[in-house]
């Protein structure tokens, strides 16, 4: 166990922050953690802000771990916006005036939505879904409402969406894309959420752009305009075209000359050990920007939870060894749901593929879910899945994408894949029918015996 | 809501309130041939007696019926105490069989007419409520609003509710006395299921069986599209009509003991007491076959099921207790208490309520060998304590009552001797796991939130460690709600099911032990 006495400051208390300190806790018993944020005493998931809309849960049922965790574990808590970091100083200025010395500062200050200078963007009644105060300002401007708006196809917009739904207020939902998420899903799996978005009486406009928002007398928003000049009455308008880090604070102007300036392009430029041009001062999560992509399906920002827990991870192992190892992320994966089609990736899936690619593609007659396998046409070793309404075992997709299991293999497998709870339709027979109407082939899923399926055996 | 929907709630509001109101209502008179008939022929003559001076009067109440009867029994009985006179005095309960049979009011006229407008109100009106549940929505799940809703989050209406559940069991359990309105209304039915005429016990089976059958089929609205938790609820619903309500009835018709084929000891903790021994000894080969099943499921039946299924074998799948919850209990699964502390509470009790149970019964089935005078003291003492504390108190009226304030699952979380006896096998020799699916998880807490045995799920998922705890029932909620597709209740093999250190998939840079 090393022990050191540096004091370690972390602004951002999300998931990539709270988990650098803890696994710096786990390495280190000496030093001192203190994790600053402005936007709430404890860590809460993010991910389930929603939730406490639609009335799932209250906020302290989103807090991970118990209040007395934090003091247990000597971490320290400060609450309070930070206006001004002193690099010079190795200092925090605080909005309310006071400050914080430290030798270490990691910034995991996340992201905060993208506004593209909309007319009337801020208006009363007009914002993103990202923060606390966020869902806060959502549940005042959304009381008595006739309508809302939300602007942009992505994963925060058909939250939002749904979160509207769920108090019975009417939706439109403008979306620049021909179909809904399309710069990420492929055609088929795009079609499907199209449809479903509107079973949930959402009313979805496909390729239809803001043009602008209008306030009324007091400020607040009364109406939008669409490109082509349409104008929807509405109380509420959600902006969830995307994020962007949230480093505005940050951008300092050196007030001494020799004082550093921390390098930010769209976010704080970090190298493969979240480095940034300062010494001692580290960016990890989504305001954090790698010089140069890690892999080719790697997006110099990542802006999921689970990239950030690992950036976390990866950092305070960093932080708390003599050897730095770089930050190098496994197979990919993620994941969504969209209203009530629950959305796993494992892999590279992109929404076109050259002619390098294969792709296998299954949906239920249901038209509910859906397999996408994507492989290489040289040797068919599989690259990537998309499933919806179909829970897969990681562990099992991890392994073969990475030993690169030939698209076969998988086939016949996947039952051992399916992650489904009990009792579930079995889908892979129906997806190997599939395969080999398509192929021409008879492969056959190995056989359980009566006895195994009575035990649930997976072997 | 839905018209129909309102309508039912009225309806079954005006059921409740009738059923609630029913006990006070009508005459009380009572006769010499009412008491010679409902007492023992030992005491018939003392009784009548006793009673002599009510013989004739109209009483316009129970209240009045039962004081008066109290008063005339108690200074005879009391008298005899304070002579030290313990032979004579009469130890059994007649207060509830003979107000039963002294009752003159409407309800013994035509009881299936006031059946219908209280029990069969609140049953058409649950079901005009629960049928459109859902209607037209897409298979999912139906969280919307559960922390707005009063019922659901401890608001008054959960307080109205959980207030008249406590005053109900209390009643039931030591004053059933004043419900004998209730009990003459479902008379006929026992009769025509057993031969016999309802006790209090009848009528609690009756209402119970009903709860679990009509909140199944909002289970069904609920779940819907969910194969595990439909098939789940068809379970506890026929354990429950079958096995709990019926067999026993008709086995009471053939002349035999009631029994339940399906509880187990030390649920079922009367199960090696004398009478209940000597009653299935004394009926032939039934009476024997009860026996020798209920010692199976004990020693064999318990631990070779739970080493295949988990301990939702039983507790989610086949227990009436669970039964209830699992239905009656759903809407409030999520007001159980996660905290650590609640958890080491949870170990302390229920291992507790364990122990005395076993040392109970030890000493019961010693003193029935022995017939040792001492130790059949002791035997009574323990049995009294135990009914009153654990299998009255704690089962019935913490258990059920506390649903609006604790959550669905308190007697089997903090109380049930059965379940600690599963959940030492389940924790420590068993294939059933909740399996984390790697990193997928987004820390959310819906599955914690929703679970109803008070388990911090997310704290395992999070780590991507599996869940395999003692008190887990396998209701498989987690999974439902988790929407990220994280947990799969599954049995599976030995190893790998403890990952105490697991690896979280994703992150080659470091192998990082949780």
């Amino acid at each position: 166990m090393n022990k050191s006495h540096k004091h370690i400051v972390i602004i951002g208390n999300g998931i990539s922050g709270v988990t650098c300190a803890r696994y710096i806790r786990k390495n280190d018993e000496g030093v001192s953690i203190t994790i600053v944020s402005g936007e709430t005493e404890h860590f809460f998931s993010r991910t389930a802000l929603m939730y406490i809309y639609m009335g799932h849960m209250k906020y302290e049922h989103t807090k991970p771990y118990e209040d007395w965790f934090w003091e247990k574990n000597r971490l320290d808590l400060v609450k309070g916006w930070v206006e001004k970091v002193d690099f010079g100083n190795k200092k925090l200025n605080f909005q309310n005036g006071k400050t914080l010395d430290y030798d270490v500062l990691i910034l995991a200050t996340g992201s905060k939505p993208n506004k593209f200078g909309w007319p009337g963007q801020d208006s009363i009644g007009v914002q993103g879904l990202y923060s606390y105060q966020d869902l806060e300002s959502m549940e005042k401007h959304t009381q008595n409402i006739n309508r809302a708006v939300i602007v942009g196809g992505g994963l925060i917009g058909i939250e939002m969406a749904e979160m509207l739904k769920s108090r019975d207020i009417p939706v439109t939902f403008l979306v620049r894309e021909k179909n809904f998420w399309d710069n990420i899903l492929p055609f088929e799996e795009s079609q499907m959420i199209n449809r479903h978005i509107k079973e949930h009486h959402i009313d979805l406009r496909l390729e239809t752009e803001l043009h602008e928002i209008i306030p009324d007398e007091s400020g607040r928003v009364k109406a939008i305009s669409t490109k082509t000049g349409e104008v929807i009455v509405c109380q509420f308008v959600g902006l969830t075209a995307g994020v962007s880090p949230n480093v505005d604070f940050l951008k300092n102007n050196p007030v001494e000359e020799n004082e550093p300036s921390l390098q930010i392009q769209r976010g704080i430029l970090v190298n493969a050990y979240f480095e940034t041009n300062i010494p001692d001062i580290y960016a990890i999560g989504d305001c954090a920007e790698f010089q140069e992509a890690l892999a080719s399906d790697r997006k110099n920002i990542e802006q999921v939870w689970y990239t950030g827990r690992m950036h976390g991870e990866t950092l305070a192992h960093n932080l708390t060894h003599q050897k730095s190892v770089s930050y190098q992320p496994g197979i990919w994966f993620n994941s969504a749901k969209f209203l009530d089609i629950e959305y796993q990736t494992y892999g590279h899936v992109p929404p076109f593929w050259d002619e390098y690619i294969g792709s296998f593609y299954w949906e239920h007659q249901g038209g509910k879910a859906c397999l996408r396998i994507l492989y290489q046409k040289s040797d068919m070793a599989i690259v990537g899945v998309n499933a919806f309404g179909w829970r897969l075992r990681h562990e099992f997709f991890d392994k073969a994408i990475t030993d690169g299991w030939k698209l076969e293999k998988v086939m016949v497998n996947l039952n051992k894949a399916n992650f489904n709870p009990e009792f579930f339709e079995a889908f892979h027979r129906d997806v190997l029918k599939k395969y080999n109407q398509e192929t021409g082939k008879q492969l056959k899923v190995g056989k359980t015996s009566f006895l195994k399926k009575l035990i649930g055996s997976r072997a | 809501m839905k018209t129909i929907q309102k309508i039912g709630l009225a309806l079954f509001i005006i059921g409740l309130v009738g059923f609630s109101l029913l006990p006070f209502i009508g005459t009380y008179q009572l006769e010499k041939e009412i008491v010679i008939e409902q007492v023992k022929d030992i005491h018939a003559e003392n009784m009548t007696e006793i009673l002599s001076p009510m013989f004739g009067k109209e009483y316009g109440s129970n209240f009045a019926f039962i004081a008066d009867f109290n008063t005339n029994f108690n200074a005879y009985n009391d008298q005899l105490k304070s002579e030290e006179d313990w032979d004579n005095v009469i130890w059994d309960n007649y207060v509830f069989p003979i107000t039963k049979a002294a009752a003159q009011g409407p309800v013994s006229e035509s009881p299936y007419f006031y059946l219908a407008i209280t029990i069969g109100l609140a049953v058409l009106g649950a079901l005009l409520y629960i049928l459109p549940l859902h209607k037209g929505e897409t298979d999912g799940i139906k969280n919307d609003g559960i922390y707005f809703s009063s019922m659901k989050s401890r608001g008054i209406l959960g307080i109205i509710t959980g207030t008249w559940l406590i005053l109900f069991y209390i009643i039931l359990y030591w004053f059933p006395e004043y419900l004998t309105n209730l009990v003459l209304m479902v008379d006929p039915l026992s009769m025509a299921l057993s031969s016999n005429p309802a006790s209090q016990w009848f009528l609690y089976g009756f209402i119970y069986t009903l709860a679990i059958l009509v909140m199944g089929i909002r289970m069904f609205r609920k779940y819907k599209g969910n194969a595990y938790q439909t098939i789940r609820t068809v379970s506890v619903m026929f354990f429950q009509l079958a096995f709990a309500f019926l067999i026993p009835e008709i086995l009471v018709l053939l002349n035999m003991p009631w029994h339940d084929f399906k509880n187990i000891w030390p649920l079922d903790y009367s199960f090696f007491y004398e009478y209940r021994i000597d009653g299935m000894v004394s009926s032939g080969a039934l009476g024997m076959f009860m026996l020798v099943w209920g010692i199976i499921l004990i020693v064999l039946g318990v631990p070779l099921f739970t080493y295949f299924y988990g301990k939702r074998w039983y507790c989610s799948w086949v227990c009436g207790c669970g039964g209830l919850a699992e239905t009656l209990g759903d809407p409030y699964r999520q007001l159980s208490d996660k905290s650590l502390k609640a958890w080491k509470i949870e170990r302390y009790m229920v291992h507790g309520v364990l122990v005395f149970a076993v040392v109970m019964t030890a000493v019961t089935i010693v003193n029935y060998f022995m017939e040792f005078g001492l130790l059949g003291q002791a035997t009574d003492q323990l049995h009294s304590i135990y009914g009153f504390m654990i299998g009255s108190a704690f089962a019935g009226v913490i258990g059920t009552g506390f649903y609006p304030f604790m959550g669905n699952r308190v007697w089997c979380r903090f109380g049930c001797p059965l379940a600690a006896y599963l959940g030492i096998v389940q924790r420590f020799k068993s294939r059933f796991r909740i399996t984390t699916n790697g990193g997928q998880c987004i820390s959310c807490g819906n599955c914690s939130t929703y679970c109803e045995m008070g388990i911090d799920v997310r704290w395992y998922a999070q780590r991507g460690q599996n869940i395999v705890r003692a008190s887990c029932v396998g209701c498989g909620v987690c999974s439902a709600v988790c929407p990220r597709g994280v947990l799969k209740l599954e049995n599976g093999e030995e190893a790998g099911r403890l990952n105490e250190l697991p690896i979280i998939i994703g992150n080659k840079s470091i192998s990082l032990k949780s």
